[in-house]
Parts: structure tokens; C-alpha cells; sequence
């Protein structure tokens, strides 16, 4: 079977710099595909890309279809869904209408369809049906998450991509979160997370991919790539040792894009 | 590129004495000097017609109004609607003073100044601290104000104005006309071009040019943002009074109507078709406006069939077009098509030391620790960022701040750089209280900074970036900068910067555009820039991120001589290999509080750090 | 002065000030939804009081030609922004709203204004050919420039004034109109004469303010609209596309702007400029607000509407000065002591 999202040598530069370097990587129907690097290794930049925030050079694909010259919210309609790294919530918007505006394609479906989306969305999160009318400004940081997603998850996305969904959490939310991710690829939604957390991510994948310095380093099922010496090593940084080679020639391009 | 002028060749450096490559520069000014003898010959021109005179000299008058939003808004990022209030200042004193009170129009020249940069000054001091697009509203106030104060006060003239201005004398000639006049207006403009380039190529001029995406560094460098911006809008109004001087005296009459909004309005439109970033743009704008205007006049009203303002509809269409496809002005297009290449700027190896900034008795001190840090908090309404963390840096001592994204150690060190007032806690540097100082007044105790994300000033090169780390060592003011009188300490300026450039090995970039840099160069920059303000504490904010493996230690080594001559250095920084190796210390955090320090060994084996780093849902 | 000119001056004030109150609150919108500082909302009164003056006259209004023109400007910009991703349907979408319409508009009006329809239809006529000049001029001068910095989208919108000003002076030229009252009724309540006209704006504004709340919080449009307003990227991920939010805040300010042309089209005599000076007293209520509060933008209104009754009684020649110097204060209060911020460039 294809893939349902791929990246094809994709390059980002922001502010200037190259931050994603020939980045391909693909995300097959009904998985969990991680991506995990240390901060700056360009995750964001790739996934902000891959939306349509940031332009980018290089194949997009989605469901088949190059979808590199459509605007974000066309991406949306497509089925692609990115909840960001800073959340994007409606901070002033009470939280089911932060839900309702994710439903907000399908305003003209009726009031039936929007109860029963906003229904399976509360039973996924019950944490958001007890402060359905609290503002999302005034939500801790993982009601917040959980709010971006099930906004996300309104639109009915068939590809759902997150950023950094542990940032700044406590472990046990995190627990709670990657269960409720683990259960939307029940659900048949593929997701792509992108995750500093390198042993959560790794432990609910299925594929994994280390992204250094913009680039692919290491890639492989995410259960070979946990027992891989060389994802602690490089990534994580205690204990790595990088051959003292002094001229580094992983970089050796670097010079090009000066 | 350029090469780097030859440190030990006096020779080389007398040829460029003046502070600049011959060739570059010169060629800049050549061409504009020789379009200025053409100008200087156009009256003497037989059989031309008085109309072009005429036309030219209101583009002269428009011109210097111009050349101050240059400063003020091409320059200073800051955006006017309020010129033409201030050309009406300067009219209106000289045409009180010379029909009422029978003062000679050059004694009326210094009073009219005068009232104008007062004008200016009070309105800038009340209406300067507004951000962004708040104060071109509050100029549209002022500047509708204005209109109606002049046109129903009684000492104004009211809406009839003031007539029997009479006409400037030179040794006893009356320039009563046209081309009599010609030379003073463009006389006048040429001197404003010089004073402006020469302010905007100085300490204050670098103040002025980092105040477009550069405040914060700025002011973590000393610099008082406030006194640049009211500096800058202060020289652009002086210009429109000076215009408003020669305006009263060419009319002979003045009346409130050129100093409506609308007039200012065609001031910044001027300005935009031209190029705001550029006196010569601003020049190309006032002539180019002037002409279309004149040109409209004859034939729209034969089109529309009546009178009226109707360039007003060609003049709204023009500037919503060029902010859509040519949002610099036409300036730069010119010099694409004449390709004329950015200016470059020679060195003073042997201009002499720069002297160190002063320090504080507390700073001299070779005890205590240089920066304490006590039960710091900082909450963002219910969130805590910073949970009542404490640590300190000693002194030569290079300490690392660790943790996992989003623990707070930016915020952390936007508290000890004074970028954000804390909520409770306590900052001390060399014993002495700075909690809840500005980054300015921090700055000035020997503390300087680097960026996470890289703040250069987009329109400066590198060295003149590392040179505004020098701000507090220097002392010209604008009126030095204007008549050149800082040119010895410009070059020592330049000299620390060129020496700091070298010392982390980018002398090479130092005249390429800062942002044409790769970032990981851009942040040595930064370093550079933090080294010329002569330190006692470093604080770095993720040096290492976009650097290759070379260069990372080759910063590393750096930074191991800058301990070595007794820097403290505090870095936060995420590339555990280049943390590992560098620090004497490390401070972990994690939710906004500490969750470990000690040496980077016990920190590498201490089970909760390598909890929190690795995560897990386990 | 005494208690009842007093309170003439205060009902003056206060019914100038819903008129401000109106634009005041359009300004609001348009910013928080397109970061763009409408100045030319001003321009829609004008057009709005003079087009309704003309077809009072039994006169076709000259704007219909405006209209068409900008609707063809509108639909040529549209497709060449557009024109790598353009389908059939999209041009079908546009030809609609931007030449079908102004097409239709302008034929009703030409058939229906020689007749002197009742007053309603001629108000009617007047919303229908102002109201789309609002999203027209958004396509046409702001869409382009919607990655700008506001300080650009504000020099954008001066850019505008200026030629929609002069172009009111082509359509009206430079005769000031007034129109007729909608009511000449006069009512007597205690010492004080209440005309009806003034009824009439207080209660077309009160109506016009509970239906704008009524959007906002009860409608999923008028909610995307805030939702762009408080995190345009995060609109964009749920779908709600910044151009679709923005035309919909510009029609808004275009039937807001009109319907205060008509509503103050009785009171005093309109000339094709006078509308900048009006809405830059809607501004001075917005600024007030901080270009962000509704209520607070309605209260400075009515306050800068009562300040300006009352300058215009003690200080006539100045009451400009007072009114738009009001905000000086207001404005240093606002930024005191805010810390260093990098402003938005270019």
C-alpha cells in the first residue's frame, strides 16, 4: 500500500538559513511515524513546511497528489491537520467554540452532525467536556494540548500531525496524551509526531526517524531504533562520543549554502 | 566581497583615512556631486523657461522635508504623518518674526529652528513611546490640530494667513525671485544630504539604524532607544523647518493650507516612491511627486471636466501600488540599473585603543560571585516560568544552563539580562542589586549578552553590528557626528570592533550586510558584538546552534580564553558534547525550577536529569 | 450655561456620538479581523450621505459607476493573484460578487432611481451599491499586502483615502448635500425637545450593536471572525481562510460606513470630504478602546460625541483640537511604562 504523506527531499530555509536540508520521509496509512531530534534540529520547521506555513522546496505529497502550491487551509481540506507547537488556540473563545470552529468546513452539515463530532471529541478528552465553557486562555498546559488536538480531530483529518505534543508537560499527562494518540490509529488516523520526548515517541511509533541538523540521520521500526546505540549517542548527547575527526565531513556542504 | 584592509599597512590605511574604501564610496558620492553640478548650472541654463525653476525649487523645499523622514522613518523605522506641521512651524515663526517685529530673516532663521526642534521635542516626548502604528495616528492628531490652532488663532492670521513676508538678503540682494533662490533651497539640500549622511554614519547614527529590529539588542547594549528615536524625529523636523524657512520666503505669504495632513501625506508619499532608506531616494521622491503633480494638474481637470485635487486619486493608486510591488521605493532600482555596489568601509589597525568602559568598584573586586541569582520567579497570568530558581556564577568561571525545551531558561535569561522584569526574586551583580533593571542599565555594569534568535540590525553590516557593542565606550553626540568632529574615536571605534571580528575569525565578513551571513556565523557576530562592549560576565544563549563541528570548538577555545582572562560566562545551551566539555558548572532546570547542579560528570550521571532529558511514558 | 442647553448639548452629543459610536466599532473589527487601520472608513459615510441625497433629487448616483469599477478592478486583481491555482468555479465565484452584482445593483438603481422611491428604497439602493465597495477595496489594495506589516497596511489605507477622497470629488464634486429628515417629529420630554430624527439613529445604532453582538457570539461566521482575530494562524489550521474573515469584516465596515452616512445625512450638510473628519472621530473612540475592546470603543464614542457637543458651545473654533487631542493622553496612559518591544518591521 503507498504511503498516505510523504516528503521528498524537502529543503526549508528560514530566516535565511537552511533549517530542513533534504529532508524524505513517509508516513504510511494507519501508523504512527515519529520524528525525534534534539532542539534546532529543524523538526518544526519541517512540519510547519509540510503545512503550507512556511514555503519550502521539494515534493509534498498527500494521498498521491503533489500538494506543494496549496495554501494551508486548502492542506486542511485535504485532510492534513497540524496542531503546533504553541497550541494556536482561540485564547479569548470559551473551549467548545475553539471545538466548533474546527468543525467550522462543515458549518453547513447542521446542528445533529456538529453535536455528535463535538460528542466523540468530548469522550476522547472528558477533561475538556468539564471546562467546555471556560475560556482556553485560562486552560493548564496539558488541558491546552488536549484542546488543540480535539479541535484538530473536528475536522475529521485523516493525517494528523503534532508538534512537540509533551512540551513543557508533567509525565503523567504525558502518559495520557500518547495513549489518546495511541487510540486515534485505532481510530484509522495516521499520525506524524514530532517529539523531543525521544523514548515516549519511540515507544508508541511504529517507524522512527532522527532528524540532526536538518537532515535524516538514522532511520528504522521504532523498536530497533530504541535499542540503537547511536539514537542515545547522538541525539540525546550524554556519553556521545563523535569521532574527533575535526573536519566533520557530515557537513562538508555546509559550505555551498554560506 | 571585500578583503580586509592590511592591518600593518599604514599606507593603505592613510589612503582610506577618512574611513573608507576610495573606490566604493567614492563612486557613490561622485555621481550624486556631479548630479549637483548639473543642478548648480540649470539656471544658467539660456531660455529656460521660469516655470522649471519655479518647479524645481518647491522640489528642493519637498526634498529636505524628505531627507528627514529618511532618518525618522526609512532609518528609524518610525512612521510620520505629522511633517508638514513642523514645515509650518519654521514658516510661521519667520513670517511672525519678519512682519511683525521687523527681524531680519537670516536672525529669524536660528528662532525658527528653534521653535520647530522644541515643537518637535514636546511632541515627541509625549507621543514617541507609543509603539508601532500608534504614533502615525497620534501624528494625524497633531497634525489635524495644528491645522485648526493656526487657522483660528488670532496671532496666526487665522485662515487668511500672513502676508508681506519679506524676501531673503544677501549682502544687501533681495532673493526675491526664482532663480535668486534656486541656490539657497539647493544649497540647503545639499547640506542636509551631508549632515544626514555624516549623522547616519556615526555612534548616534548606529543608534538610530538599530531602532528597525534592533531595539532590544540595542538596549541591552546601552543604548537609550527613547533619546535615539527623539533624536531622530527632533533632526527630521529641524529639516522640515528649515524647508518651512525657505518656503515663507519664497511664497512671501503663508497660510495654514500647505500644512494640512494632506501636505504630509505627500511628504511620506515622497518618501516611499522614492526609497525612505536612502537621502538620495528621498531627493528622487520629492522630484518625482513634484513632476507628476504638475503634470496631473494640467490634464486631469481637462479630463474630469472640473476643478479640483483630483492628482489626490493618481497620488492613493501610486502608493497603494508601489507598497504591493516596490515596498523599498525606486531608489534601489535606479542604482540596480546604474549597478552601483554597497559602500565598503576601511580600518584603523592603528587608530589606538579604544579606552575600557569605567567599572564599578563592585566590579573591580576580585571576590564574591559575579552574578547571584536568588528565589527568581516569573508567572505569565496562572503559568510559572521561572519557580523561585537560585544559582550563581563566579567569578572566571563558565557555568551552563541545561534543561529540556520549554524548562525556562530563556525566560531565566531574559530576567538576569533585564529584557523582562521578574515577578519576585532577586538579581545580583558583583554584590549589587539589579533586580528589575533595564537591559540598558544592566548593560552599563559590564554585562553583555548574545541572542537565541540572532538580532542584528538588518541594515548594518557586520562590523557596524560589533560596533554598537562599543556604544558605551564612546561619547560624540549628534552635533559632533554631523560636523565630523568624531572621526577619532569613530576609527578607535572601528578599530575594537575590527580586532574583536578577528579575535572569533570573521575580520573577512566584516563589511558583507549582517544578515547575508549564515546563522551560525551571525551568532559569532553576536559574540563579537557582546566583546566590544569590554565585559566582566558573558551571557550566551545557544552559541553553538548552527555551527559546524570545526567551528564549535573553535568557539569552545574562544570561549576557554575569554575564562582565562577572567570573563565569567553563563550559556544556555542544548548541544550537551559542547556543554559537557566547555562548562565548570552546570545548573539543570525543568519546570521552571532546578532540578540539579554540579560538574558536568555528576550531572551526566545523575539519574533524574537523564530522566527528565529521556522522558518516557513508562 | 444652563441645565437645558446643557442638555441639548448632551442630546447632540450623544447622538453624534452613536454615529461615531458605529464607526467606531467598524474600525474595531476591521483591525482585530485584518490588522488594517481603515482609514477610509470615513469615505463610505460621504458616499453613503451623498448617493442618498442624489437619489432623493430623483438622480442616478454617480457611484454606481464607482462601484462597477471597483468590482472589475476587484475581479481583475483576484484572478491574477490567483491565477496558478484558478478553477472555473472559483472565476464563476467571482464574476458573481464582483461583476454580476455591482452589474445588478446598478441596473435596479438606474430603473428605480428616476421614479423617487419611497425613502426606504432609496436607503436600501445606498447600502446595496456602498456596502461592496468595502470587500472590493479589501481584494484590491489590502489582499496583496496581507503578509505586511501593520504599519504598511496603515500607509495602504492613507494611500486609499487619498484616492477614494478624490474620487468623491469627481462623483459629487464639491456641493454639500443634506437630506431630509426621516421623521420631523418633535416629542417633549420635561424641558427637553427630542426630535424624532434622533430617535431614529438611537435606534437604528442600538439595533445595529445587538445585531453585530448577535454575530459574533452566536454565529460559527461570526466566531471564525474572532477567531481570526485573536490567532490568525491558528484560524488558518482550522480552515478559516484570513481573506474569507477579511471580506466579510470589509463589508461590514462598508454597510457600517454607509448606514452612518445615511443616519447623519439630515443632521448636517454633508461635502465629499466631510466623512474623513467623521471617522476620524470614530477613530479617536477606537484608539481609545485600544483598537481592541467593543464596549469600550462604544463608551469613548458617545464621550468624544458629548466632548465635542460641548467644545463646539464654549470654544466653537478649537472644538477639532479638543476632540482629536483627546487621545493624546489616552494614548501615553496606555503605553506608560510598557517594557522595550521590537515593533514589526517591514
Amino acid at each position: 500500500m503507498s504511503a498516505l504523506f510523504q516528503l521528498e527531499k524537502l529543503f526549508v530555509a528560514y530566516h535565511g538559513v537552511d533549517a530542513v536540508r533534504g529532508v524524505s520521509l513517509s508516513a504510511p496509512r494507519g501508523a504512527i511515524v515519529s520524528v525525534i531530534g534534539a532542539n534546532g534540529a529543524g523538526k518544526s520547521t519541517m512540519l510547519n513546511a509540510a503545512m503550507g506555513i512556511l514555503p519550502a522546496r521539494g515534493q509534498i505529497i498527500f494521498d498521491g497528489a503533489p500538494i506543494h502550491g496549496l495554501s494551508v487551509e486548502e492542506r486542511f481540506f485535504k485532510g492534513i491537520a497540524l496542531v503546533a507547537e504553541k497550541r494556536e488556540l482561540f485564547a479569548s473563545l470559551p473551549v467548545e467554540d475553539n471545538l466548533a470552529l474546527g468543525r467550522f468546513r462543515f458549518r453547513r452539515e447542521g446542528r445533529a452532525a456538529a453535536h455528535a463530532a463535538l460528542d466523540e471529541v468530548y469522550d476522547l478528552f472528558p477533561r475538556l467536556r468539564e471546562r467546555r465553557r471556560q475560556l482556553a486562555g485560562t486552560l493548564s498546559g496539558g488541558e491546552r494540548q488536549m484542546l488543540a488536538m480535539g479541535r484538530a480531530l473536528m475536522g475529521k483529518p485523516r493525517l494528523l500531525m503534532l508538534d512537540e505534543p509533551s512540551l513543557g508537560l508533567a509525565p503523567l499527562i504525558v502518559r495520557e496524551i500518547f495513549r489518546i494518540v495511541v487510540s486515534l490509529r485505532e481510530r484509522g488516523v495516521s499520525i506524524l509526531l514530532v517529539e523531543q520526548n525521544a523514548r515516549a515517541a519511540l515507544q508508541i511509533s511504529d517507524y522512527g526517524y532522527v532528524l540532526e541538523n536538518g537532515r535524516v540521520s538514522l532511520e528504522g521500526p521504532s523498536a530497533a531504533l530504541q535499542e540503537d546505540a547511536r539514537v542515545a549517542a547522538t541525539y540525546l548527547g550524554f556519553g556521545a562520543h563523535r569521532g574527533d575527526d575535526g573536519d566533520d565531513d557530515a557537513d562538508g556542504d555546509d559550505d555551498a549554502a554560506t | 566581497m571585500s578583503t580586509p584592509a592590511p592591518i600593518n599597512n599604514a599606507a593603505a590605511d592613510a589612503i582610506s583615512s577618512d574611513g573608507r574604501a576610495p573606490g566604493g564610496r567614492g563612486l557613490r558620492l561622485v555621481a550624486p556631486l556631479a548630479a549637483l553640478a548639473v543642478c548648480a548650472l540649470i539656471p544658467l541654463v539660456p531660455g529656460l523657461p521660469q516655470f522649471w525653476i519655479t518647479l524645481l525649487n518647491y522640489i528642493g523645499l519637498y526634498a529636505l522635508v524628505a531627507i528627514g523622514l529618511v532618518v525618522l522613518t526609512g532609518v528609524g523605522g518610525m512612521t510620520s504623518f505629522g511633517q508638514a506641521m513642523f514645515v509650518g512651524a519654521g514658516a510661521y515663526t519667520t513670517a511672525i518674526l519678519t512682519t511683525r517685529y521687523g527681524v531680519n530673516p537670516w536672525l529669524a532663521l536660528p528662532a525658527a529652528l528653534a521653535v520647530t526642534g522644541v515643537f518637535a521635542w514636546g511632541v515627541g516626548a509625549v507621543t514617541l513611546r507609543l509603539s508601532g502604528h500608534y504614533l502615525p495616528l497620534a501624528t494625524i492628531a497633531w497634525n489635524i490640530s495644528f491645522f485648526y490652532i493656526v487657522g483660528n488663532l488670532d496671532i496666526f492670521a487665522k485662515f487668511d494667513g500672513i502676508s508681506g513676508i519679506p524676501p531673503i538678503a544677501v549682502g544687501g540682494f533681495a532673493l526675491s525671485d526664482g532663480p535668486s533662490l534656486y541656490y539657497l533651497i539647493w544649497g540647503a539640500v545639499a547640506l542636509a544630504v551631508i549632515a544626514t549622511l555624516n549623522l547616519l554614519d556615526s555612534r548616534v547614527g548606529r543608534a538610530i539604524r538599530a531602532l528597525r529590529g534592533g531595539v532590544v539588542a540595542a538596549e541591552s547594549f546601552g543604548v537609550d532607544t527613547g533619546r535615539a528615536r527623539i533624536l531622530a524625529f527632533v533632526y527630521a523636523a529641524l529639516l522640515a523647518g528649515l524647508s518651512g524657512w525657505l518656503y515663507a520666503h519664497l511664497q512671501r505669504a503663508v497660510n495654514p493650507s500647505p500644512f494640512g495632513l494632506n501636505a504630509s501625506i505627500e511628504y511620506l508619499l515622497m518618501a516611499v516612491v522614492g526609497g525612505a532608506g536612502s537621502v538620495w531616494g528621498a531627493i528622487l521622491g520629492a522630484g518625482l511627486v513634484t513632476i507628476i503633480r504638475d503634470q496631473l494638474q494640467d490634464w486631469l481637470p481637462w479630463l474630469i471636466g472640473a476643478r479640483g485635487n483630483f492628482e489626490a486619486i493618481a497620488f492613493g493608486v501610486i502608493l497603494v501600488l508601489l507598497l504591493q510591488t516596490a515596498r523599498d521605493g525606486l531608489w534601489p532600482h535606479v542604482l540596480r540599473l546604474c549597478n552601483v555596489r554597497p559602500a565598503t568601509r576601511g580600518h584603523h589597525a592603528e587608530a589606538g585603543q579604544l579606552a575600557p568602559r569605567a567599572r564599578s568598584a563592585g566590579e573591580q573586586r576580585a571576590d564574591g560571585p559575579v552574578l547571584a541569582v536568588a528565589d527568581l520567579r516569573k508567572q505569565f497570568g496562572g503559568l510559572v516560568a521561572v519557580n523561585d530558581l537560585s544559582f550563581v556564577v563566579g567569578r572566571g568561571e563558565i557555568v551552563g544552563l541545561i534543561g529540556p525545551n520549554g524548562a525556562g531558561k530563556s525566560t531565566t535569561f531574559d530576567l538576569v539580562t533585564g529584557v523582562t522584569p521578574p515577578t519576585s526574586g532577586d538579581i545580583r551583580y558583583f554584590g549589587e542589586n539589579a533586580t528589575g533593571e533595564r537591559a540598558r542599565v544592566i548593560a552599563r555594569r559590564g554585562v553583555a549578552r548574545t541572542f537565541q534568535h540572532v538580532r542584528l540590525a538588518a541594515g548594518m553590516s557586520v562590523i557596524e553590528n560589533v560596533a554598537l557593542g562599543a556604544h558605551l565606550r564612546g561619547h560624540a553626540g549628534p552635533v559632533g557626528a554631523i560636523l565630523r568632529l568624531d572621526r577619532a574615536e569613530e576609527a578607535r571605534i572601528f578599530a575594537e570592533a575590527h580586532r574583536q571580528l578577528g579575535r572569533v575569525g570573521l575580520a573577512d565578513l566584516a563589511d558583507r550586510p549582517a544578515v547575508s551571513l549564515a546563522l551560525g556565523q551571525q551568532r559569532i557576530v553576536e559574540i563579537a558584538r557582546a566583546l566590544c562592549l569590554d565585559p566582566s560576565m558573558l551571557l550566551l544563549d545557544e552559541p553553538a546552534a548552527g555551527l559546524r563541528h570545526r567551528e564549535k570548538k573553535q568557539l569552545a577555545a574562544l570561549l576557554r580564553q575569554l575564562r582565562g582572562e577572567g570573563l565569567s560566562i553563563l550559556l544556555v545551551e542544548h548541544d550537551m558534547d559542547f556543554v559537557m566539555g566547555l562548562t565548570d558548572r552546570l545548573v539543570v532546570m525543568e519546570f521552571g525550577s532546578r532540578l540539579a547542579e554540579g560538574t558536568p560528570e555528576e550531572i551526566r550521571n545523575n539519574p533524574a536529569v537523564l530522566e527528565a532529558y529521556l522522558g518516557g511514558v513508562a | 450655561m444652563d441645565l437645558s442647553i446643557f442638555l441639548i448639548l448632551l442630546q447632540d452629543g450623544v447622538i453624534n456620538g452613536a454615529i461615531y459610536a458605529l464607526l467606531g466599532l467598524s474600525l474595531v473589527l476591521v483591525f482585530t479581523v485584518t490588522r488594517v487601520i481603515f482609514i477610509p472608513q470615513g469615505e463610505f459615510v460621504s458616499f453613503g450621505a451623498l448617493t442618498l441625497a442624489l437619489l432623493e433629487r430623483g438622480q442616478t448616483p454617480a457611484t454606481i459607476w464607482l462601484l462597477l469599477a471597483l468590482g472589475v478592478v476587484s475581479a481583475v486583481a483576484q484572478v491574477w493573484q490567483g491565477r496558478r491555482t484558478l478553477s472555473a468555479r472559483r472565476v464563476l465565484a467571482i464574476a458573481g460578487t464582483d461583476l454580476a452584482l455591482p452589474a445588478a445593483v446598478a441596473a435596479v438603481t438606474m430603473l428605480l432611481a428616476p421614479m423617487k422611491p419611497p425613502v426606504a428604497v432609496q436607503i436600501a439602493l445606498t447600502l446595496a451599491i456602498i456596502t461592496p465597495m468595502g470587500p472590493y477595496i479589501y481584494r484590491m489594495a489590502f489582499q496583496p499586502l496581507a503578509e505586511a506589516s501593520t504599519l504598511v497596511l496603515l500607509i495602504a489605507a492613507i494611500g486609499v483615502h487619498l484616492a477614494l477622497t478624490g474620487l468623491g470629488l469627481v462623483f459629487f464634486g464639491a456641493e454639500g448635500s443634506r437630506t431630509e429628515p426621516f421623521s420631523s417629529a418633535m416629542f417633549e420630554i420635561g424641558s427637553l425637545l427630542v426630535s424624532g430624527q434622533s430617535l431614529w439613529i438611537m435606534g437604528v445604532t442600538a439595533a445595529l450593536v445587538a445585531a453585530l453582538g448577535a454575530f459574533f457570539e452566536l454565529t460559527l461566521t461570526g466566531k471564525a471572525l474572532r477567531a481570526t482575530a485573536v490567532n490568525r494562524l491558528g484560524a488558518r489550521l482550522v480552515g478559516i481562510a484570513p481573506s474569507m474573515s477579511s471580506a466579510i469584516a470589509f463589508t461590514l465596515a462598508g454597510f457600517i460606513g454607509a448606514l452612518s452616512g445615511v443616519l447623519v445625512s439630515p443632521l448636517t450638510t454633508i461635502y465629499y470630504d466631510t466623512g474623513f473628519l467623521i471617522g476620524l472621530k470614530g477613530f479617536v473612540a477606537a484608539i481609545i478602546a485600544g483598537l481592541a475592546s467593543y464596549p469600550i470603543a462604544g463608551a469613548a464614542a458617545i464621550l468624544v460625541g458629548v466632548v465635542e457637543a460641548l467644545a463646539s458651545f464654549w470654544a466653537s473654533s478649537f472644538k477639532e483640537v479638543i476632540v482629536f487631542l483627546i487621545i493624546i493622553p489616552v494614548l501615553l496612559w496606555r503605553t506608560w511604562g510598557a517594557p522595550v518591544v521590537e515593533e514589526d518591521d517591514h
